[in-house]
């Protein structure tokens, strides 16, 4: 039943982040909520980790070029998220500014 | 797992979390968006060092090839096209999830069946990814205008989506019941299926409603990874696509609010899609508008005291967020108070106006909420609606019969002038005339949106 206890905990941990998540978003200012949404499609792009994990479990055997393109794919996209969501968010939130600052 | 992973982990959370925390105010927004960058980066080179190099090279590869599409896209995208940007992102984590899924189904199908937690969260994380990777390409090409923006339906569509995820529910329980041992070729039937509702279940859903789609998308992602977290036994996963989910679904219900309308309706209602009142194009007879020249409104504006812009996606469309600001800084250099109103659904993602006016260089505080907008009308000289229509309408406040009865809207009509910026006398989206139109406070400018802004700046700055 140990699987069980170890289930119990990952479940708890979901449900204390998801409480954090709500207190946390809910402070955003609606004049960010697109640069919001871009960061977290960032921070969903830690699905690249799991992508890792899964990879190291798979490339240890023999692998076939279909599992391989799958792989490679499933990084890739990991990686999209990652590089791309931190960079637009970045790039929208150097926009915004205090009263009439210098033009850039 | 080693003690420095998991306090790598931790770090990497608390970061992402203080990250998102900082972005409660535009100031400290941008160190909190690095702050999550940093987290995200001790994260991976805790990963990436845990490997000892299996697999290497395919990492190599999509570090490459990732980083380089994302950063380039990232760099070139046109801020109006934000919304198109958010969704690939939304389908790309979609899609990543349902791969990995499908690795994890054929590394563990091999074997002797799984546990029924990982099953069970391996089937759900391949199901919601394929939904969340389907359904964003096709509000991608909604929004790219690939496609038409308007509700696509037919008969009996929710009857074929109810059989379609009959079907997958079903697919899932034999996934669940052999452990993750079924045929290849039904696991493959359960994807197809998944990505198949993914398309049918944003298909009659319009344009104006994509604020509420985005979002819902990017919880679903955020679904999609928390699940595959269990699926890994990886709680950073875990903590991660709950931060996102959290955020898509408080997104979903504020923008759900702002059109007073739950969110059943907006994913099978088909709004817009015509129904009882198609657009009264030209039927609407001798409506009484007034329509002004540019010459006529620039005076009105110039000798404002108090002047709010109110845009909408017209605004977008014309790409003219950099014309209204050269107006507005015309107007201030005469002495004149210029805000600006933002309807929470204004556009077609959350925030999407506030970016476009950041863009051109508009300080935030000039930004106004529905609720600290409102009051300030009564006091306004002119309001000036720049592409923006149904979350202007009158009818949401006093006509019952109204489609859009209801939906808090913004109440340019208390302002002593309202001057309205509109390519023609079309409807707006939701279909329904604008009484606003016709009150004897409103006056018509036709034409294209920058067109008109261009021509307003121009003939103040002649005054």
């Amino acid at each position: 039943m140990n699987d069980i206890a170890h289930l119990i905990q990952l479940l708890t941990v979901l449900l204390l982040a998801v409480f954090v998540g709500f207190e946390v978003i809910s402070k955003v200012p609606t004049t960010l909520h697109t640069p919001l949404m871009s960061a977290t499609n960032a921070i969903h792009g830690i699905v690249f980790i799991g992508a890792i994990v899964v990879v190291g479990t798979l490339f240890a055997g023999p692998t076939s070029p279909m599992l391989t393109v799958i792989s490679v794919a499933a990084l890739t996209l990991g990686a999209i998220n990652v590089f791309g969501g931190f960079a637009v968010t970045e790039r929208m939130l150097q926009m915004f500014k205090k009263k009439e600052g210098p033009r850039s | 797992m080693t003690v420095a992973l998991s306090l790598a982990n931790l770090v990497a959370v608390a970061l992402f979390i203080y990250g998102l925390h900082q972005l409660n105010s535009p100031p400290t927004a941008r160190a909190g968006n690095q702050l999550a960058m940093v987290g995200m980066a001790i994260a991976l080179v805790s990963s990436l060092l845990q490997t000892q190099g299996v697999g290497w090279w395919a990492i190599l590869v999509g570090v490459i090839l990732g980083g380089t599409i994302g950063i380039v896209a990232a760099l070139r995208v046109k801020m109006t096209a934000m919304p198109q940007m958010v969704a690939l992102y939304n389908g790309a984590g979609g899609a990543a999830a349902a791969a990995i899924s499908t690795l994890e189904f054929f590394v563990l199908a091999s074997g002797n069946g799984e546990n029924a937690v990982v099953s069970v969260s391996l089937v759900l994380s391949a199901i919601i990814g394929c939904l969340s990777f389907a359904g964003s390409i096709i509000a991608f090409l909604k929004l790219q205008e690939l496609m038409t923006g308007r509700p696509i339906t037919y008969p009996g569509q929710q009857i074929v989506n109810g059989l379609i995820l009959l079907t997958i529910l079903g697919l899932a329980g034999w996934f669940v019941v052999t452990l993750g041992t079924m045929p290849v070729l039904a696991f493959v039937g359960l994807l197809i299926c998944a990505l198949l509702l993914g398309v049918l279940f944003v298909l009659p859903i319009g344009g104006a409603d994509m604020p509420v789609v985005i979002s819902l998308l990017n919880s679903f992602t955020g679904l999609a990874v928390a699940v595959t977290g269990f699926e890994i036994n990886s709680t950073l996963l875990i903590i991660c696509g709950a931060l996102v989910g959290a955020s898509g679904t408080l997104l979903t219900v504020m923008m759900g609010k702002a059109m007073n309308r739950p969110l059943t309706n907006v994913l099978f209602g088909a709004f817009g899609s015509g129904g009882g009142s198609e657009p009264a194009a030209g039927s609407g007879g001798p409506q009484q508008i007034r329509s002004a020249g540019a010459d006529d409104v620039a005076i009105m504006l110039a000798y404002a005291s108090k002047v709010i812009f109110v845009p909408g996606y017209g605004m977008a469309v014309a790409q003219a967020q950099h014309s209204v600001k050269a107006l507005a800084d015309q107007l201030e250099k005469r002495g004149v108070q210029v805000l600006y109103a933002i309807h929470p659904v204004a556009g077609r993602m959350p925030g999407h106006m506030n970016v476009l006016l950041a863009e051109s260089n508009v300080p935030y505080e000039q930004l106004l909420d529905m609720e600290d907008a409102n009051p300030e009308f009564s006091t306004t000289d002119v309001a000036l609606v720049i592409g923006a229509n149904d979350v202007t309408n009158p009818a949401a406040r006093s006509v019952k019969s109204s489609p859009i009865y209801g939906m808090p809207i913004l109440d340019v009509d208390k302002a002593a002038n309202v001057i309205v910026l509109k390519r023609s006398m079309r409807s707006g989206f939701a279909g329904i005339d604008n009484p606003l139109y016709e009150m004897p406070n409103t006056s018509m400018l036709f034409g294209d949106a920058k067109a008109s802004v261009d021509a307003l700046t121009s003939a103040v700055k002649a005054l």
